[in-house]
């Protein structure tokens, strides 16, 4: 734990890719295989069942620094982080364990489903072994909510360095359901990638935002284009005569999407479709707002199966007869899909999603002003000749969307952020007029550099006219622009109205309030209703 | 006859009927007790200064020619009806708690303190009283300052390693007090010191006052950083990342201060290096102050002023929240 403890100095302590990176492939050079193999589980977000609650946390946390409970509560929001607060709060250790990273894990295990006597005693004995920096990592271990901003890019590369593997290649070894308890790194990492197992995903090929017009990008005959649809991107994997759902946050969503299982039926084993997840109307998709229904929910009533029925458009074509086909270009893998998919029955839960004709950028740019009619955000831009990247890599694919609707609006209420912001205000509530009264109607926290976020901090707390909690009602006297995505109606909100992706574009200065939009100028840029 | 209490908070500040004076007021007023030099305590304006003997000469730098009367540590006045002394806060040097007697009545007014040495500052001294007002800047017990030599021991191991890597550590520090302590505690073994023209200004004037300061060179514009190989730049915060640092290269920007103690602060601030240093008391500092002064009645002022008098009052102690408009060095995370 002490090594990992290091490591996690060393990561946090530089703004750097380059210290990150070696700092890692330093240590997956000289810590044990096992500690290694966790070190990679936790940073690619896998977790052990977690063993305790937060609220015993506390509550243990409160004993073991003799504090009452309201004050480690309210320490909580100062510091940002529950694991911090208790690394923080409790009195310094009376000795240093040596117990390993994969020792603690192993401790936690056995951990969860004993009685409260038993875990209590076991995490107050941690607490009591551990310096400040390993109880930090301790408790995010136990509270599983470990986010250390090492991307799994990054990691990736840093195996690549220490184990001189291609780091494309470890992407996918990497990729779908394995945990430390089942593998070894051996398995995992160095030997023949020959038995793997049956659900593994491949990395998903990600695309940049195009800034401007496409007119840089070249000839257009080198590219083609299609709708980004605004649903859930997915991976449909046909095995073995079984099939997988996976979400590009590499969760696994077969039971959510029962209707995808109809694929088997059509398709052969050894396919595999990236594509779009989409409410379908049975020619449409339908808005976002039924897909929404549908997210979330681990297990599908029948009645929300026949409202709000969910499709795959498929785009590309991964794996064909047992084959990866992510080294070929994208026009072959293209043809493939397509003859793939042809003949299927218009029931078949997977189409492929069509290709958006064009002759020249002007001519495209038409068509993309078409988006919303479709339910779609805007454009993907493929290159013929691209092949399937692993992850983000600039310049085969981009994605043009729509620009954002965007409304002037008072900021009317405050809240403290989180984490990196827990002592700034970044979390506002914005209204709009409605007639003299302000109608509360969004929610956004993104938006502005740290500069503005600091000096607006400034101003709640001089402008503050009552506090709710941790939440502080201040004078409606600054305007922001919003932009968002889409909007609807919704009769659970005061304002009669809900956005999608709110978000802050820019502090308007130079706008006052009274100034600031009203409720009526956002009721006209409304969805049209779903057919 | 119900009695003046021995101070009042007023809208000016802190008022000494007894005496007819103010405690670091921030209006201007006829006379004005100052605990210490920063800014927010020690403001332009005022008829008539009183301070210690050691934080004048700062004074005199910041405020210019104002009529000031020095006293020294412990020594009694007599002002109006009210008995007065100017006690070690240990916040900066020469910075003071002011303790004032009517009739018998004691109160301390603790301005801002540490309880730890700082190995410049005179070291705080426990003054027992009835009333004690205490600041709150760090009062959560999240709080607990790591022991410095451990920080002095990070500061110097990131100052030769920035240097190995082929980059000047800047370190970014409040320019009265802060980075004169970070001056002591680094080893000028390593390299030179290259200060920023605000911390030359304060350590020139702390070093002609005899405090032990190791040598400095300041940045002007003809500074040639190539002549200063392997140096350490001490630079007030407003300067770490302004077109000033360019004149480095590429650097390690290091940041020292209470609130580096709170990741998510450490990483906002997006410095390389943040380290847990402050001149304001911990959590176990503020409650070892209360404690020995005795006090039965505790007013809490800048800081987490809320949080910290629930506490005090769970304990038993009759504690009230005092409004001011100290902000503290400090007391702006950023």
């Amino acid at each position: 734990m002490i090594r990992f403890a290091h490591l996690f100095e060393a990561l946090d302590q530089s703004t750097r890719t380059t210290d990150k990176v070696n700092a890692l492939a330093a240590y997956f050079a000289e810590a044990e295989p096992l500690d290694r193999l966790w070190t990679v589980a936790l940073f690619s977000g896998r977790r052990p069942r977690r063993a305790v609650t937060t609220t015993e946390l506390r509550n243990w946390a409160a004993e073991a620094a003799a504090l009452p409970l309201w004050l480690v509560e309210e320490s909580y929001p100062v510091v940002g982080d529950l694991a911090e607060t208790i690394a923080l709060i409790l009195p310094p250790p009376d000795r240093l364990s040596r117990r390993s990273l994969s020792g603690w894990m192993a401790l936690l295990r056995d951990l969860a489903g004993q009685p409260e006597a038993a875990r209590r005693a076991a995490i107050l004995q941690a607490w009591a072994e551990l310096d400040t920096a390993q109880r930090f990592l301790f408790n995010k271990l136990v509270t599983g909510g470990f986010r250390v901003g090492v991307s799994q890019k990054l990691m990736t590369r840093a195996l690549a360095q220490a184990t001189g593997h291609d780091a494309a290649e470890l992407a996918h070894r990497l990729m779908g359901s394995w945990s430390p308890e089942m593998t070894s790194w051996e398995r995992l990492i160095e030997a023949e990638d020959g038995g793997a197992d049956a659900s593994r995903p491949y990395p998903f090929c990600l695309a940049h935002p195009l800034e401007s017009a496409p007119d840089d990008l070249g000839p257009p005959q080198d590219w083609r284009a299609e709708w980004k649809w605004d649903g859930i991107r997915g991976q449909l994997i046909l095995r073995e005569g079984r099939h997988f759902v996976w979400s590009r946050g590499e969760e696994l969503m077969t039971d959510r999407f029962p209707e995808l299982a109809r694929a088997l039926d059509f398709l052969p084993p050894g396919t595999v479709l990236d594509g779009e997840i989409l409410a379908w109307d049975g020619i449409a998709p339908l808005p976002f707002a039924a897909l929404q229904r549908r997210i979330g929910r681990k297990s599908v009533p029948k009645k929300l199966l026949a409202e709000a029925p969910v499709i795959l458009l498929a785009y590309d074509l991964l794996e064909w007869q047992g084959r990866d086909l992510r080294s070929a270009p994208f026009v072959q893998r293209r043809a493939l899909l397509d003859r793939a998919l042809s003949g299927l029955p218009p029931d078949a839960p997977v189409r492929p999603s069509p290709l958006v004709g064009f002759d020249d950028w002007q001519a495209l740019a038409d068509i993309r002003t078409e988006a919303r009619n479709r339910q779609a955000e805007g454009l993907m831009l493929k290159r013929v000749a691209s092949p399937y990247h692993a992850g983000r890599k600039k310049g085969d694919w981009w994605k043009w969307k729509l620009d954002p609707h965007t409304v002037d609006a008072v900021m009317i209420y405050a809240q403290a952020g989180h984490g990196r912001r827990a002592t700034l205000y970044t979390d506002f509530t914005f209204a709009v007029w409605d007639g003299d009264a302000l109608v509360p109607f969004a929610k956004a926290y993104s938006g502005l550099t740290d500069a503005e976020f600091r000096e607006i901090t400034a101003w709640v707390r001089s402008n503050t006219l009552q506090r709710f909690g941790p939440v502080r009602q201040v004078k409606p006297e600054l305007v922001f622009e919003i932009a968002f995505e889409g909007i609807q109606q919704s009769p659970r909100h005061k304002s009669g109205i809900a956005l999608r992706f709110p978000r802050m574009l820019r502090w308007r200065r130079d706008k006052p309030a009274a100034e600031a939009n009203r409720l009526e100028d956002l009721k006209q840029l409304l969805d049209p209703p779903g057919t | 006859m119900a009695r003046d209490p021995v101070l009042e908070f007023t809208e000016r500040g802190i008022y000494c009927p007894a005496g007819g004076f103010y405690v670091d007021p921030w209006h201007p007023v006829d006379r004005a007790l100052i605990t210490h030099g920063h800014a927010d305590h020690a403001r332009p304006g005022h008829s008539r200064y009183l301070s210690t003997t050691g934080a004048a000469p700062i004074l005199r730098q910041r405020l210019g020619d104002i009529m000031l009367e020095t006293v020294s540590y412990g020594a009694r006045l007599r002002i109006g009806d009210a008995l007065v002394s100017f006690h070690p806060a240990g916040h900066v040097p020469g910075s003071a708690q002011i303790r004032i007697e009517v009739a018998g009545e004691i109160w301390v007014v603790s301005g801002d303190y540490k309880t730890v040495p700082d190995g410049l500052s005179e070291p705080f001294e426990p003054v027992r009283c009835h009333s004690f007002i205490t600041e709150s800047t760090f009062g959560l017990p999240v709080f607990r300052w790591p022991d410095p030599a451990e920080v002095a021991r990070d500061l110097n191991d990131w100052w030769r390693d920035s240097v190995a890597a082929g980059r000047t550590p800047v370190l970014g520090a409040y320019a009265l007090g802060k980075a004169q302590r970070l001056l002591s505690m680094l080893d000028p073994g390593i390299g030179p010191l290259l200060t920023h023209g605000a911390i030359e200004t304060a350590t020139s004037v702390l070093r002609a006052q005899g405090y032990s300061l190791p040598p400095t060179v300041a940045v002007t514009p003809e500074t040639d950083p190539r002549a200063h190989g392997g140096a350490l730049v001490l630079a007030p915060p407003s300067a770490l990342g302004s077109a000033w640092m360019r004149r480095f290269g590429p650097v390690s920007t290091g940041f020292a201060s209470g609130w580096m103690m709170l990741r998510g602060v450490r990483r906002r601030r997006a410095m390389d290096r943040g380290f847990v240093l402050s001149d304001h008391a911990d959590w176990p500092g503020l409650n070892t102050a209360v404690k020995e002064s005795g006090a039965e009645k505790i007013f809490v002022t800048h800081g987490y002023t809320e949080v910290f008098t629930q506490w005090l009052r769970s304990r038993g102690l009759d504690a009230d929240i005092v409004p001011t408009r100290f902000t503290g060095d400090e007391a702006q995370v950023e």
